[in-house]
């Protein structure tokens, strides 16, 4: 039976199992494959997407559960203000290496940035530790988000 | 002798200067047929096009390609490298493209490895100095093309941001426009580089070219591929390495949703759907009976075991110097010590992936690898067809730390796709990953040592047992029981040790496979050394800066960097009770470095690293933010390693599976780290390892000044850390 979710703005109609996690249908129905696969049990964040504006791991989200939310992935999260900052933090401050890891990095701290505009460390530890990066790019990241977070201070 | 070395000593296809340019002219035109790119995609080279060897393509219209010999998986070398040749060719970064070089052993070997593959930290020790000539040698081709154009002397003509302008007239013309007339000039025997004064490129901090990709989701790695038609499999391997598919019920997994076929192999049975959540539901929908094979009771204790009985033998002797066994008889004080380092998986973050399509009488292949002409190599074998029938098209790779230097996963696949009809991608699932992996060797050591009345070391013994990875995967550079990965770290040490005697057991492990790991050699014999230097300091009541530095007298480079990170992260001063700072020093991959780790340890045992202070001097710096960087992530990668890292064998089954079992540093957990880099004109040394194989010990080290207690086993083990209630 037929599934429709909306995904960046546009309604996708899936014929896969109900239980089939999201990522998969992103990623091999859909072709989006900016969203990663890492662990397949929420433990590494590299398939976080947003879920009405909710850092979500996909690889643990039936796509019978969506209803009428809103998926946002890493190829549209640069409309938002949020994403636009994190992405140019990103840049600006060199933090990706491998970047495998790194749009589901983008997607948490852009969900946190956009829920707390001047996150403290702990805050940072909070919303990111998730995230698991191989490359070890914690600490640009952090610097990045502090980036990102001025950038809203001066922006108001 | 370190590994870069073993080319000109072992291989017979190590390409001189002049076979690396010519060779590669001969082959100009027809490169790009079969590439993956990363930034775009091009057309072949047209008959307009400059090409003047295996590396860079200028078409008519300008644009400027460079073809990337080593693989990008990280450590930035698709920026570093395009600054070599950019800087001779005399264009800037923002003027270049990027391609994946194909398979080609003859083309694109590391010269100093003799193979094409990215790995042991020395892409840039490599491309030193051929890549800055290639670029050298296009430019000298485009203004002797200018030059004859304008009817003048070459030598009034100087190139400039992709351009050869005549200051005398004024006149300028694109290099697209000499495309087709520099094609036609003769490859210049000799070209004389730029001195590093007039350096515009290197040593300055240039922007990361793959970056904007990686940020966006654009970036495509192996995982990524998706051929028309392609379906999704995932697998699962016999759980005792060794062991055979007994019998299979898969009636089950056929009748989920989007499931298309069963593989069955000999010890291993994969399932082809739609998509990979069909495939995984497939899987779990299996019933395997495995006959466990040989290995089905192997533990790792018992691997430990017959190590650590192989160093009261004897092995070959990798270093001698002086007479260690009389000196130390006669030592006022001996000090004795064994090691121990366990096996580790490499889990990068891109899980295990191959994409292959077998046709009547070719194959290819989508992948991310440190090492493709191996890939072509192998898995032409597995799929019965000639070499060059096999074409692999490489890709960003999602973490490699050498696990990516293996074929295993491209074999598996070509297995699975000559049962399937079109091209099918195969998708290690996490657990697949971690318990089928190719580990970290686990190692023993037993060291021993004598000291004079004033505590300075006269004797230095070391034997230990572990395999050979070199001798699988380089055969040639196994000699007389020696390699030179195996030995690195562990022989010429940077400190004056008059009486040196160092032996290798070689020991094969049963039932488990084991390959190279980010830091290779030193990721072991470092932290033995280095520990083991510490516990030297201590027996003869010293500070450990200042004991190691009386051994440096010979040693300037490594006296500095040391001096540096004790000064930077304030060595001596007080720290409160349960902190302590550790300190390492090393002199590996041709690049000094010491860091002093700084480290917490609560009652209960937990072990925090606070801060991380490295110096290094790894010679000239190309870009120096990737150096920051990479020693930023080979640190936080040595201390997961250090805190949690370890694979065991039980029943013959790995133990661990996924992220909680097999833990990684975090966010939360991430030190502060402060990179100082020592200025220096040397050759550039590798940048990629440095920091896992040192911070291990300075780990220990800031764990035994914090707590007294010598951790010579790793990871560390918080139960011998506990304060009693």
């Amino acid at each position: 039976m037929a599934i429709t979710i909306n995904i960046n703005g546009s309604g996708h109609d899936i014929d896969v199992d109900g239980d089939t996690p999201l990522l998969w249908v992103l990623r091999d129905v859909l072709g989006m494959t900016g969203t990663k696969f890492g662990c397949g049990a929420a433990l590494c964040g590299a398939c976080t997407v947003h879920i009405d504006g909710v850092a979500t791991r996909s690889c643990v989200t039936p796509v019978d559960s969506i209803g009428k939310s809103a998926v946002t992935t890493i190829e549209v999260v640069g409309a938002t203000d949020a994403g636009a900052k994190i992405q140019k933090a990103w840049l600006d401050h060199e933090v990706v290496q491998c970047g495998y890891c790194q749009s589901g990095q983008i997607m948490s701290a852009s969900a946190l940035l956009a829920s707390n505009p001047h996150p403290t460390d702990a805050d940072i530890d909070d919303a990111m530790s998730g995230n698991i990066c191989r490359c070890g790019t914690y600490v640009r990241i952090r610097e990045a988000i502090k980036l990102a977070a001025q950038s809203n201070a001066k922006g108001g | 002798m370190t590994l870069d070395h073993m080319a000109s000593r072992f291989n017979d296809i190590n390409l001189s200067r002049r076979g690396f340019l010519a060779g590669a002219a001969g082959a100009g035109g027809g490169l790009v047929l079969s590439l993956s790119l990363p930034f775009g995609r091009s057309d072949a080279a047209t008959s307009g096009d400059f090409a003047p060897n295996a590396f860079i393509r200028i078409g008519s219209d300008g644009q400027v390609v460079l073809t990337m010999p080593y693989v990008e998986m990280g450590q930035g070398t698709y920026t570093s490298i395009p600054m070599l040749i950019a800087e001779e060719l005399e264009v800037n970064l923002k003027q270049v493209r990027l391609e994946h070089a194909p398979p080609n052993e003859k083309l694109y070997a590391n010269p100093l490895l003799g193979v094409q593959a990215t790995g042991n930290s020395n892409a840039m020790r490599g491309a030193w100095k051929p890549l800055r000539e290639v670029g050298a040698t296009a430019r000298v081709m485009l203004v002797a093309a200018a030059a004859k154009r304008w009817g003048v002397d070459s030598k009034t003509c100087r190139a400039r941001d992709g351009e050869v302008i005549h200051d005398a007239t004024g006149r300028r013309l694109k290099y697209g426009e000499l495309a087709g007339e520099a094609a036609q000039m003769a490859v210049p025997e000799n070209v004389s580089l730029k001195r590093p004064e007039a350096f515009k490129l290197i040593g300055t901090p240039a922007k990361r070219l793959d970056a904007p990709g990686k940020v966006n989701g654009t970036a495509r790695y192996g995982i990524d591929a998706r051929p028309p038609g392609v379906k999704i499999a995932t697998l699962t391997q016999s759980p005792v390495f060794g062991g055979r598919l007994k019998s299979l019920d898969d009636a089950a997994a056929r009748a989920v949703k989007g499931v298309r076929q069963i593989v069955q192999l000999d010890d291993a049975v994969a399932v082809v759907a739609d998509h990979m959540g069909a495939a995984k539901k497939g899987l779990e929908a299996l019933k395997i009976e495995w006959d466990d094979g040989p290995h089905a009771g192997l533990a790792t204790a018992q691997i430990a075991q017959e190590l650590e009985q192989a160093t009261l033998g004897s092995g070959t002797v990798a270093q001698k110097v002086g007479d260690a066994d009389k000196a130390l008889a006669g030592a006022a004080t001996k000090v004795e010590a064994k090691y121990q380092l366990p096996f580790l998986a490499h889990a990068t973050m891109e899980p295990m992936n191959c994409t292959v399509h077998v046709r009547k009488d070719e194959c290819e292949i989508w992948i991310g690898s440190q090492a493709v002409a191996r890939v072509q190599a192998m898995a032409a074998k597995a799929a019965g067809l000639p070499t060059e029938k096999v074409i692999v098209h490489n890709h960003l790779i999602g973490g490699g730390f050498g696990r990516r230097l293996e074929a295993d996963g491209a074999v598996r696949a070509v297995e699975i796709a000559k049962h399937v009809d079109g091209p099918v991608k195969v998708v290690w699932t996490r657990e697949e990953d971690i318990q089928h992996g190719m580990y970290r060797p686990y190692w023993f050591d037993r060291l021993s040592a004598g000291l004079d009345a004033q505590g300075r070391p006269v004797a230095w013994k070391n034997r230990f047992a572990g395999p050979s990875v070199i001798a699988r995967w380089l055969p040639p550079a196994f000699k007389d029981g020696l390699d030179p990965d195996s030995t690195e770290g562990a022989i010429d040490l940077v400190y004056d040790l008059p009486n040196f005697h160092v032996e290798f057991v070689r020991v094969e492990p049963p039932g488990i496979p084991t390959a190279f790991w980010r830091s290779v050699g030193p990721s072991h014999n470092v932290f033995v050394t280095e520990s083991f230097v510490d516990e030297l300091s201590s027996a003869a009541g010293q500070d450990a800066v200042a004991y190691r530095r009386k051994l440096l007298d010979r040693n300037p480079r490594a006296r500095a960097v040391l001096d540096l990170a004790a000064e930077k992260s304030g060595w001596g001063q007080a720290l409160p009770k349960g902190s302590g700072r550790g300190v390492a020093l090393q002199f590996v991959f041709g690049s000094y470095m010491a860091q002093v780790a700084e480290v917490e340890v609560s009652r209960d045992g937990t072990v925090r690293v606070r801060r991380v202070v490295c110096s290094m001097d790894c010679g000239t710096v190309v870009n120096p933010d990737t150096v920051q960087a990479q020693l930023q992530s080979g640190v936080i990668f040595g201390a997961t390693a250090a805190l949690y890292g370890e694979i065991t064998l039980k029943d013959g089954r790995v133990e661990q599976s996924n992220f909680d079992s097999y833990q990684m540093l975090r966010m939360n957990e991430a030190p502060a780290i402060d990179v100082h880099i020592v200025k220096s004109a040397e050759p550039p040394g590798g940048m990629g390892e440095t920091g896992t194989s040192l911070i291990v010990p300075a780990i220990a080290n800031a764990i035994f000044a914090a707590t007294g207690k010598r951790l010579r086993k790793m990871p560390v083990d918080s139960n011998l850390l506990k304060q009693p209630a």
